[in-house]
């Protein structure tokens, strides 16, 4: 059933994309060894695979930011004939049609949104602006496909989900044929995302042709028509979405079977993290919480589910030690904290896992080995009298690197060279071979591909079933309904009190997310709908 | 057009041999101001190449100059290392300088083995307090450093002005603004009979390996080095940046510092506001010549006394302004700018096609 099946029903005239052959390499890496993909209009085509399979090099190739090795772009016409895309100019992309939205918007925050769709497609020199055609042909374009928009509010006043749509706009004022997005559900509520796919069924009913880079995998089976698998930088599948499931997809990518993270029954322990009334007040809502009550128990995993930008930050910055609270108690471990200070946490057993990794995370110029020690390199275990111990250094690292299957050139490579997932691991390593009692991870397996997450879901339980209290913060629904024993969300800075798992149902934690159902409703709710399915 | 990529891991050729290959391309550019100015371009390099090596006197002078060089440039090194941009190096080095006359000018006497090292001590403590006050107002307040140190360096000429006008002027100057000589027991030991090299040089070359060693293999060069490359990094493990901060600066501020004790202890003899020609400054280009690596700091160093002291000697033979020094040295700098970004990127150069 998941054999690759290059089936496709439409005809040759409404071919408007044929990648053939394109092949790129690095050095010696191959980053993309002659893949061959066709997009016809009106056609939804998902393009999946892990970190470095591959899928950016070839999206970067389609809009001339790299000029393939070997290989040729064509697309049709306006009036059908196919043309070779002339390789290596990005404008002559924007020409034949191809739009891009990325995963970080390219908007200008203090322009509206009007503004912004209009930018670079105006003369610079004008006595004055006529925006009517604009505006009519927005009009024309949101009626067309629901992407409905103020389009006269500054984007910062904007959601994330009506920036993108902005961004989409953008791309389809320009008379796009061909959509490209980049993980584009990596920000959205679950709610957001579901009308996000809708419009796009809409705009590829009205004959647009997407191509949604992707890797979660519900989402991909929910809105695409086929799919395209790549690992190691070649295509190994292709497929109609309705012959695809979601194991085999997973198989494809990965290479090899990917093992379901599951939680085994546990009784939890006593409290080790009580944070009681906890007020911080930054003065912008993404760095405040407000009067805030959270246990985390010994061998549970506490989620913490919520929009990005909701105090998430907050929180994370306060079990991590780099900030105290305005008022309200911190308790770890029974005691109250007076000192907060990241090295005294780190020491003290609290196990802390960055959110943006690269940036938090590692040092890039530093060696693998320093990056796993860094917490450590003042305990008397890795100097004598200030002067470093590079053996016992290395050889900690080579543990790990062992140990985590950190894939790099050797403990003394610079960590920059490390790909997300091995950042990941190398933190995981670090933080978690000093058997922590209680581990932070503030969205752990974001941006990772199946694999590496689910060799974070296999850590975290692991250390959970070892007695530890986990910390989960997660803008993804699966991974927390999957690995958490108890969910609380987060919105605006308040968090609601912990909901068993197993009784939480999947669309109105969405609600909670967005701050419009409160919790009490969610505790009590019957509901028959099991987490384990939804994973 | 021109399209550039970048590279992950530059290999020990583009790290090493870019820097050298600057240094000879801005010699050889040097050519052009010579031509313009109608001298013999053959025979200017050699006589630069023999005012600089030419004789035991002439590589004297050049060590002596590159001695204050080298201790500015680990002063301009360390701190950039750190991502303090230290610009007040001049103003340490005068710090440094006065301090070290105002207790080795005979306040206190003692033998050599006790003066030297009080002297050294007052300066690099003048010179480290110089720069630790912006450091605070940086990591508290979120001043700009490089603002107030520039400034400082004025405000410092200034006071040393003052106080060589007045409390530390020497009363047999016959009126000079300059201060008592350092004391015999305190003066830095020539290292040749009859030169000026001193054991200035010997100083410094022990600071840039210590400091190598230092930044390289102890727990506080550990910290420094991931604050500088990613200081967020840094605080999330739980490093405290303001501390190390406070380490760099007195690192830096101390060898700028040293750099004045070792011009007036060892060159000069006594202060006066013409002790320096501007070593703060030149050793940010000593440190940008040798990327920032303290060994490197004593090649580039030495680059650029060859430089000034070959141009000098140059220019009083053949009547070429003396200014071609600077020149020489701005191109090598710019040269290694350009060199760094080609060591980062891979250049492409596409055809540009027709109907582009």
């Amino acid at each position: 059933m998941s054999s690759a099946a290059h089936t496709s029903p439409e005809t040759s005239q409404d071919l408007l994309l044929s990648l053939a052959g394109v092949t790129k390499r690095f050095g010696a890496l191959v980053a993309n060894d002659a893949i061959d993909l066709t997009v016809h209009k009106s056609e939804i085509v998902a393009l999946l695979g892990e970190n470095g399979a591959g899928k950016t090099t070839l999206m970067n190739i389609l809009f001339g930011h790299y000029v393939a090795d070997e290989g040729t772009v064509t697309v049709a016409s306006r009036d059908g004939n196919l043309e070779q895309l002339e390789p290596g100019a990005p404008q002559a992309a924007l020409d034949a049609g191809i739009g891009m939205v990325h995963q970080h918007f390219t908007l200008a925050e203090n322009l509206t949104g009007l503004d912004n769709i209009v930018l670079g497609t105006e003369p610079i020199f004008r006595l004055r602006r006529d925006r009517s055609t604009a505006r009519a042909k927005l009009g024309e374009l949101m009626a067309g496909s629901g992407l409905n928009v103020d389009l006269d509010q500054p984007v910062y006043k904007l959601t994330v989900g009506e920036k993108q749509r902005v961004e989409i706009l953008k791309a389809l004022y320009r008379d796009a044929r061909l959509l490209v997005l980049d993980e584009p559900t990596a920000v959205l509520t679950p709610q957001e995302a579901d009308s996000l796919f809708a419009i796009l069924r809409k705009l590829a009913a009205n004959g647009l042709a997407v191509i949604i880079i992707a890797h979660k995998l519900a989402e991909v089976l929910a809105v695409s028509h086929r799919i395209a698998v790549l690992r190691g930088g070649a295509k190994v599948g292709e497929m109609l979405t309705s012959d695809a499931n979601h194991k085999s997809i997973a198989e494809l990518m990965v290479g090899r079977e990917v093992p379901a993270s599951r939680r085994t029954a546990r009784d939890p322990g006593k409290p080790v993290i009580p944070l009681r009334d906890v007020t911080i007040d930054r003065g912008d809502s993404r760095r405040s919480l407000h009067g805030v009550n959270v246990t985390a128990r010994e061998g549970e995993i506490l989620g913490i589910a919520g929009v990005s930008g909701n105090g998430q930050a907050a929180l994370a910055q306060l079990i991590a030690g780099l900030d105290k609270p305005d008022s309200g108690t911190v308790e770890i471990f029974g005691e109250t904290v007076t000192k907060f200070d990241a090295h005294t946490f780190a020491q003290n057993g609290i196990a802390r896992i960055p959110e943006d990794r690269h940036h938090d995370g590692m040092v890039g110029s530093m060696t693998v080995a320093e990056n796993i020690a860094i917490e450590d390199v003042r305990s008397p275990e890795y100097q004598k009298l200030g002067f470093l111990d590079f053996d016992a250094i290395r050889k900690r690292a080579e543990h790990a690197i062992s140990d985590y299957d950190v894939r790099c050139p050797g403990p003394d490579a610079p960590a920059r060279l490390l790909s997300g997932g091995n950042i990941q691991k190398l933190i995981l390593a670090r933080v978690l071979e000093k058997s922590p009692k209680l581990i932070l991870a503030n969205q752990p397996s974001r941006g990772l591909d199946v694999g590496a997450q689910s060799e974070v879901h296999r850590r975290l339980l692991a250390a959970r079933q070892g007695g530890a209290a986990v910390i989960l913060i997660s803008e993804d629904l699966d991974e927390l309904l999957t690995i958490s024993d108890q969910i609380a969300v987060i919105h605006a800075g308040h968090i609601t009190p912990a909901m068993p798992t197993d009784s939480i149902d999947r669309s109105e934690l969405g609600l909670m997310m967005a701050g419009q159902k409160a919790a009490t409703h969610a505790a009590h709710a019957a509901t028959t709908t099991n987490p384990g399915e939804t994973a | 057009m021109i399209r550039f990529e970048p590279r992950s891991n530059p290999g020990p050729f583009l790290v090493y041999g870019v820097p050298v290959l600057a240094a000879a391309i801005a010699i050889l550019l040097a050519a052009i101001p010579l031509a313009l100015a109608g001298a013999p371009i053959i025979e200017a390099y050699g006589l630069m190449i023999s005012g600089a090596f030419g004789s035991v006197f002439s590589t004297s002078e050049m060590l002596t100059r590159a001695t204050p060089l080298i201790l500015t440039g680990l002063a301009a090194a360390i701190a950039f290392r750190a991502k303090l941009w230290n610009i007040g190096a001049e103003g340490q080095l005068y710090m440094g300088a006065m301090a070290a006359v105002a207790v080795g000018a005979g306040v206190i006497d003692g033998p050599s083995w006790v003066m030297i090292p009080v002297v050294i001590l007052a300066g690099m403590a003048a010179g480290a307090l110089m720069l630790i006050g912006p450091t605070l107002l940086k990591t508290r307040l979120g001043v700009d450093e490089v603002v107030t140190t520039l400034l400082l360096n004025f405000i410092v000429l200034l006071f040393v002005q003052m106080m060589l006008e007045g409390a530390l002027k020497d009363p047999m100057s016959m009126g000079w603004p300059q201060s008592e000589p350092i004391i015999d027991s305190a003066a830095f030991p020539a290292l040749l009979e009859r030169m000026r090299v001193h054991i200035g040089l010997i100083i410094a070359l022990v600071s840039a390996v210590a400091l190598a060693i230092f930044v390289k293999r102890t727990v506080w060069g550990f910290e420094i080095r991931a604050v500088g490359e990613n200081a967020a990094a840094a605080k999330f493990s739980g490093i405290s940046v303001t501390k190390t901060m406070i380490l760099v600066a007195a690192l830096s501020g101390g060898l700028a510092g040293l750099a004045g004790v070792s011009e007036v202890a060892g060159t000069r003899g006594y202060l006066a506001t013409d002790l320096s020609p501007g070593y703060g400054y030149a050793g940010i280009v000593v440190a940008m010549l040798a990327r920032l690596s303290p060994i490197g700091v004593i090649a580039s160093a030495f680059f650029v006394a060859s430089v000034f002291v070959g141009a000098d000697s140059m220019s009083r033979a053949i009547g070429v302004s003396s200014y071609l020094a600077d020149l020489i040295v701005a191109m090598a700098l710019l040269c290694v700018l350009i060199g760094g970004f080609l060591t980062r990127f891979k250049v492409h150069f596409d055809r540009k096609s027709a109907h582009g």
